[in-house]
């Protein structure tokens, strides 16, 4: 059985699909036929639902509401998803979302190609194969996340493609790639489908120019379709020329109200230069980011600036607002020269950054007043001017609203309202309608209209979309740190003798870079013959393992080499706690010495002297100056000078000769009780041995002859010292704190940076994946036991006098329990903040209270009792301390084995049955 | 130039974006409450249910007497073993002292022969050994003693000592452990608040509106520093009336406005250097590991859990520079021993001195790399 369709069967088919998160409403009633062996796009802004709709059919969400068939069952059935999920290629949106950005190129590629079960020289040859014909053979060392934008997104599709899916879906691949790139990147998915005339492929794209060229369209908004067909279907229904305008006119009449096509009045030449760049360059180590770049921009014009994500225009913008200071040449803003440090010139700019950047803790009009009030806008005028503005920006409904409940197209009017608070001559725009649909973004455009032509602001913009590219003034075409081209649009598109701008772009960006374009021209060979490879696959599709080492090593090698790339979490590991033993080992001292005292001596004899004596000769004590009186006594004990006092009351000497009773006096500082209880240990001590020497020296008695003595032996440390108790107990609490802390970010951060997506259309189970992710932090833990009792025995002089071997195996149980907590606080938090929180919280309070690193859980009450005795570090320390100290071997401990073993299973029980394989 | 007003409103901003953080309100009050009240209420005494076995091979009135003498709390009943059974039991961590009174114990102490009776201690266990062996000594020759004052009179000099506690009559460990978590509290939160108000603006990309801005870089600083600091200042001595002197008893000898005082100063550094971990730090995961590293050995080493003194020389001497030594020693002499201004001056001086050269370099350092920020 293969999934490739043949006929005119559907590829998939939704009925009545709906799909919430919280309140909002994804999809709303979705009914669909997908059909089979096309190139299928999904049109409409961000936001409208098409992620999810992706995400539904991939079967990497779970579905809520309705019925779902992709290739030919149904996507409720678990089985029916891990049977197709190999024929499923699924890339999300997002430059290289699903990539590991610190791995390398081919790496990336080896796990993904081993989590669908190839060997090893089947592998080599397809990775070979994709990077040829996409020309990334050569940067298979690179990492990732050092790719261009254009280079992810087709190392992305070599992963999608690494095991010939018969259905790729495709979440805006081309979103932030420039415009060759984006042209390559749709050659080489039409040569793909050459090879494949079975594959379909499903696309989701904002670029209403790109859908012109697709089989058949799915408009969408609002959780809703709007229309389906080819896009000439679409053009002739809605009786418009571009799809776009093809788009809008499908919109519901509440949403096109008050949207009229976009009409630029010509800019009147104005007379003075309100911006110009000379030889701007910014350089980044190594790394130009910016290369000698002139232009001059006239009062009230728009200037547009295009280019791919990362080649340079945001540092641009930057130096142009003062945010970087230029490495060389200069810019001028009104003919002044822009110094970072220049606060006066940046009344006059307002900048409005990438993607929404206020405050979402504060309201629509708290941000507003508080830019007003940071840029000088006098008190008075505050409130009138902020006003005005909620108007002007169509704000005035939504003053006490925090922004992130607002939809995109009012946030950025938000974020054009504040650049605007205190009325600048100028305005320097990044990318300010990326993900904005094209209503609002025609209304944005109507806006900077009418700020440009009626009020004289000078507009410099950045932007993606051709349309917009074509209302501005004049528009630069940046690549690689360098402005290739600087025009009126008009004249720049018949320069060229191309049909639009795009075209005539991507003529500029060819001329610069010939040897991209080469690999293309090759008529790539993607697969040599298409039966051949398919009629392996199909053995890897049916038979699905229940446990497969391979897969569970493919993610343990990919954690590996991300943990060894990435040095905060590797010296976190490794020195980290190494530092914490050293410190704890000599915090948590309980050896209590060097103790400060002073004496009122009153009776002043011998007799008393020798009395102090005793003292100041012990170790423990160290003298300080005599006490005077009883306020230098107060005094002196309330700033903790003196940890104790002695009073020697008059007459001392002579009561005793007389055999009339005498009392000293000591005080004793109870500030520290620990330290209060050793301190009258030791005086006590101190005491009898004085009575017991006077007694034999003065008197002839033997006072140490009592009625009975008693033999104390100190077990295990006959010395009494702290560290070689407290070293052995500190082990156990790091092994159980980092591990922990450091698995805990495992999974939360592919949560966070979207490659958990993997794990949801990939064939892996989620016991694979835990294992998987749980193996290199066992061998990292393990390595910090050898290092932490290297350590131990060398730095801290605390021998091993038991069995090491028996040590060592419960040490590797007891990091199995360690990092499998780590793993389950990982599934139960969503940011790896609340990740480390919670494993630290939970790791070090009981370790440290409730473990009988200090006191035995047998002293303890209540809930710590409880949590005492259910521990499995309870359990860890006693055999730590019986091995270091007590001499102890297998035979002696094993009883103590089973708790550890079996907190080891219940956590990891618990987190492989807590983590979802499908997204909620 | 540093605009007071700015400063003022980028701190009120501060506030505004703490209040709107249901994550950081949910630390905050969890800290300054459970987990002071937790710590406190827990803090077992030093001798508490003290497990204790005893081998009495001797089966007489006075060894009778000895086993009856030790009883809850301080002790839990002791256990009957044999003599063979005491390795086993120690080894095991059943129990931390083990007696064995020998064979003829009391005709041998009635005869004046003074027998000895042996104690073994589990020396790994350091909070009971020491003072535990002490007790457990007193207490069987107090036994002995009176057992045999019938029959033979005492002998001993009339040399008293009499030994009192101040400031903690009963050493009781919860007034000790409650307001050293406080501390504990004030100097964790402090340079995580701050850090994370930092953070936050870059990972929102805000930092860099700011930046495009009149405001300057010291101004941004001071603003959450100040914020931040009152938040703690607030939350501290809300916590220290009403969960330490309230909740949990303790009683508080001296002035509750100079520990505000105090606190205040400490603020000054901590915050500064939240803010300088932030700078350095990539993200906030990255903050959480550092702060592990930097935090948990100024806990640890600066006279809040065990005596400074007592420490290694290079860790004493080491941690003169870190403001919580001088803050906790301080704290201290205000809290349970009453003492005014003219005691602390020093610490407060020292506090100003560090403050004020980690504010500076904090600063230095954010002005210098605040353009790889954006």
């Amino acid at each position: 059985m293969t999934f490739v369709n043949r006929g005119d069967a559907p590829v998939a088919r939704m009925r009545n699909v709906s799909l919430c998160y919280g309140k909002t409403v994804a999809l709303e009633e979705i009914s669909l036929s997908v059909p089979a062996g096309c190139m299928v796009g999904l049109i409409g802004p961000d936001g409208v639902g098409k992620s999810s709709l992706l995400a539904i059919l991939s079967g990497a969400r779970v579905i809520q509401e309705g019925q779902v068939e992709v290739l030919g069952g149904d996507m409720r059935q678990t089985r029916h998803r891990n049977q197709v999920c190999p024929a499923i290629s699924y890339m999300p949106q997002g430059l290289g979302k699903n990539l590991y950005p610190s791995l390398s190129v081919e790496d990336n590629l080896q796990f993904f190609a081993s989590l669908f079960g190839h060997k090893a020289t089947e592998r080599r040859r397809r990775i070979d194969e994709l990077t040829q014909a996409t020309g990334l053979y050569a940067f298979l060392d690179r990492s990732a996340g050092k790719l261009s934008g254009g280079m992810k997104q087709k190392l992305g599709l070599c992963c999608a493609l690494i095991h010939d899916p018969d259905l790729l879906i495709l979440d805006e691949p081309t979103t932030g790639v420039d415009p060759l790139s984006r042209y390559q990147f749709w050659e080489l998915i039409a040569a793909i489908r050459q090879q494949h005339p079975g594959m379909s492929v499903l696309v989701a794209t904002a670029y209403m120019e790109e859908a012109e060229r697709f089989d058949w369209l799915v408009a969408m908004d609002a959780g809703r379709i709007l229309a389906t067909g080819t896009p000439r279907e679409l053009h002739e229904s809605t009786e418009q020329t571009t799809l776009e305008a093809a788009f809008v006119a499908l919109l519901p009449e509440e949403k096109k109200r008050g949207h009229k096509a976009v009409v630029v009045p010509p800019f009147v030449d104005g007379k003075d230069f309100a911006l110009e760049a000379r030889d701007l360059s910014m350089r980044f180590g190594d790394f130009t980011a910016v290369n000698r770049v002139n232009f001059c921009i006239r009062r009230g014009e728009i200037f547009g600036f295009l280019g791919a994500n990362g080649c340079g225009k945001t540092t641009t913008m930057k130096m142009l607002t003062g945010l970087l200071s230029p490495s060389e040449g200069e810019a001028l803003l009104f003919g002044h020269k822009i110094n970072a440090k220049d606060i006066v010139t940046r009344q006059r700019v307002g900048y409005m950054s990438q993607s929404f950047s206020l405050y979402s803790e504060l309201t629509v009009e708290q941000n507003l007043v508080l830019h007003a009030r940071l840029f000088n806008v006098p008190e008075a005028d505050i409130s009138a001017r902020v006003a005005e503005l909620l108007v002007q920006f169509g704000l005035e409904n939504v003053p006490a609203v925090l922004p992130n409940s607002l939809s995109l197209g009012i946030r950025q009017r938000l974020s054009l309202a504040v650049a605007m608070v205190h009325a600048p001559e100028m305005l320097i725009l990044d990318e300010p309608t990326s993900g904005v649909d094209p209503v609002a973004r025609d209304n944005f455009w109507q806006l900077l209209i009418e700020l440009s032509r009626r009020d004289y602001v000078t507009i410099f913009i950045s932007t993606h979309f051709m349309n917009e590219a074509e209302r501005c003034d004049r528009i630069s075409l940046m690549n690689a740190g360098q402005v290739l081209v600087s025009d009126t649009p008009a004249v720049i598109v018949n320069k060229r003798g191309m049909k639009n701008l795009e075209e005539a772009f991507i003529a500029y960006l060819r001329d610069i870079s010939p040897a991209d374009t080469e690999v293309l021209s090759e008529e790539p060979e993607l697969v040599a013959d298409p039966n051949e490879p398919r009629a392996e696959v199909p053995a890897v599709h049916r038979h699905r393992r229940i446990f497969s080492f391979s897969r569970t090593f493919s993610y343990s090698r990919r954690e590996a080499l991300e943990l060894l790339h990435d040095p905060v979490r590797l010296t976190m590991a490794l020195v980290g706690s190494v530092l914490l033993m050293l410190i704890m080992g000599y915090g948590i001292t309980l050896d209590i010495d060097n103790l400060s005292f002073a004496v009122l001596d009153r009776d002043q004899t011998v007799f008393s002297q020798n009395y102090t004596l005793n003292l100041s000769g012990s170790r423990y004590f160290i003298e300080h100056a005599p006490i005077t009186d009883y306020a230098d006594l107060d005094l002196r004990m309330r700033s903790g000078e003196l940890s104790l006092a002695i009073e020697i009351p008059p007459d001392f000497s002579r009561n005793i000769q007389r055999d009339m009773p005498v009392k000293i006096g000591a005080w004793i500082d109870g500030a520290m009780p620990q330290r209060a209880e050793t301190v009258k240990g030791y005086v006590q001590g101190i005491h009898r041995e004085w009575l017991i020497n006077i007694a034999k020296t003065h008197y002839g008695k033997n006072l140490a002859l009592g009625a009975a003595t008693i033999e104390t032996r100190y077990r295990y440390n006959p010395d009494v010292k702290s560290l070689p108790a407290m070293v052995p107990a500190t082990i156990p609490m790091l092994l159980l704190m980092i591990p922990a802390i450091l698995t805990a970010l495992s999974v939360v951060r592919e949560k966070e940076l979207g490659s958990i997506i993997n794990l949801y259309v990939t064939p892996i189970t989620r016991t694979e994946f835990m294992v998987g992710k749980q193996l290199p932090y066992l061998v990292l833990a393990m390595l910090n036991f050898l290092l932490m009792s290297f350590f131990a025995v060398t730095l801290f002089n605390v021998p091993v006098k038991g069995s090491f071997l028996t040590l060592t195996l419960a040490s590797l149980c007891f990091v199995i329990f360690s990092t499998a907590f780590g793993l389950l606080a990982s599934i139960f938090t969503r940011s790896q903040v609340a990740a480390i929180f919670f494993a630290a919280m939970g790791s070090i309070l009981p370790a440290v209270r409730f473990s009988g690193m200090i006191d035995p859980v047998s002293s303890l009450e209540g809930v710590g009792r409880v949590i005492g005795e259910i521990n499995p570090t309870t359990y860890y320390i006693s055999i730590c301390r019986g091995v270091f100290n007590k001499a102890l071997g297998l035979a002696d401990l094993q009883s103590s084995f089973i708790p550890i073993l079996l907190g080891g299973v219940v956590m990891m029980g618990l987190s492989i049955a807590l983590l979802k394989k499908q997204e909620k | 130039m540093m605009r007071l007003a700015n400063i003022y409103r980028l701190g009120v901003k501060e506030l505004w974006s703490l209040w709107r953080d249901p994550f950081m309100l949910v630390l905050i009050t969890w800290t300054f409450t459970f987990m002071i009240y937790i710590v406190g209420s827990a803090m077992p005494e030093a001798l508490l249910k003290v497990p204790i076995s005893i081998a009495d091979e001797d089966d007489s009135p006075l060894s009778t007497r000895i086993v009856s003498a030790f009883y809850p709390p301080q002790f839990m009943a002791p256990v009957p073993v044999r003599l063979s059974e005491i390795d086993a039991g120690l080894d095991s961590g059943n129990y931390t002292f083990s007696l064995d009174i020998p064979p003829y114990f009391q005709r041998d102490v009635l005869a004046g022969r003074s027998p000895s009776i042996q104690l073994n201690v589990d020396a790994t266990r350091m909070s009971q050994a020491f003072t535990g062996a002490g007790y457990v000594q007193q207490i069987v020759l107090d036994e002995v003693n009176s057992f045999v004052q019938r029959y033979r009179t005492n002998t001993v000099l009339p040399v008293d000592l009499e030994i009192r506690a101040r400031f903690n009559p009963n050493l009781t460990h919860a007034w000790f452990g409650a307001v050293m978590e406080l501390m504990n509290m004030v100097i964790m939160l402090s340079v995580v608040l701050a850090g994370a108000a930092l953070i936050r603006e870059r990972e929102h990309g805000t930092i860099e509106h700011l930046l495009a801005m009149p405001v300057t870089p010291g101004e941004i600083m001071l603003g959450k520093i100040w914020s931040m600091g009152l938040v703690v200042l607030v939350a501290s001595t809300l916590s220290l009336q009403f969960i330490v002197k309230g909740a949990l008893g303790v009683p508080i000898e001296g002035s509750v406005l100079l520990f505000m005082l105090l606190t205040a100063l400490l603020l000054f550094s901590t915050t500064s250097m939240g803010i300088f971990m932030a700078t350095i730090v990539r993200s906030m995961p990255q903050f959480g590991l550092l702060m592990m590293l930097v935090v948990m050995p100024m806990l640890m080493l600066s006279g809040g859990v065990t005596p400074r003194e007592s420490m290694p020389a290079l860790a004493r001497n080491f941690m003169e520079i870190a403001p919580s030594s001088h803050f906790v020693a301080a704290a201290q002499a205000i809290l349970y021993r009453g003492a005014g201004f003219a005691v602390v001056w020093p610490q407060i001086l020292a506090l100003v001195i560090i403050g004020v050269v980690f504010f500076w370099a904090s600063l230095a350092y954010f002005r210098k790399s605040i353009s790889q920020m954006v």
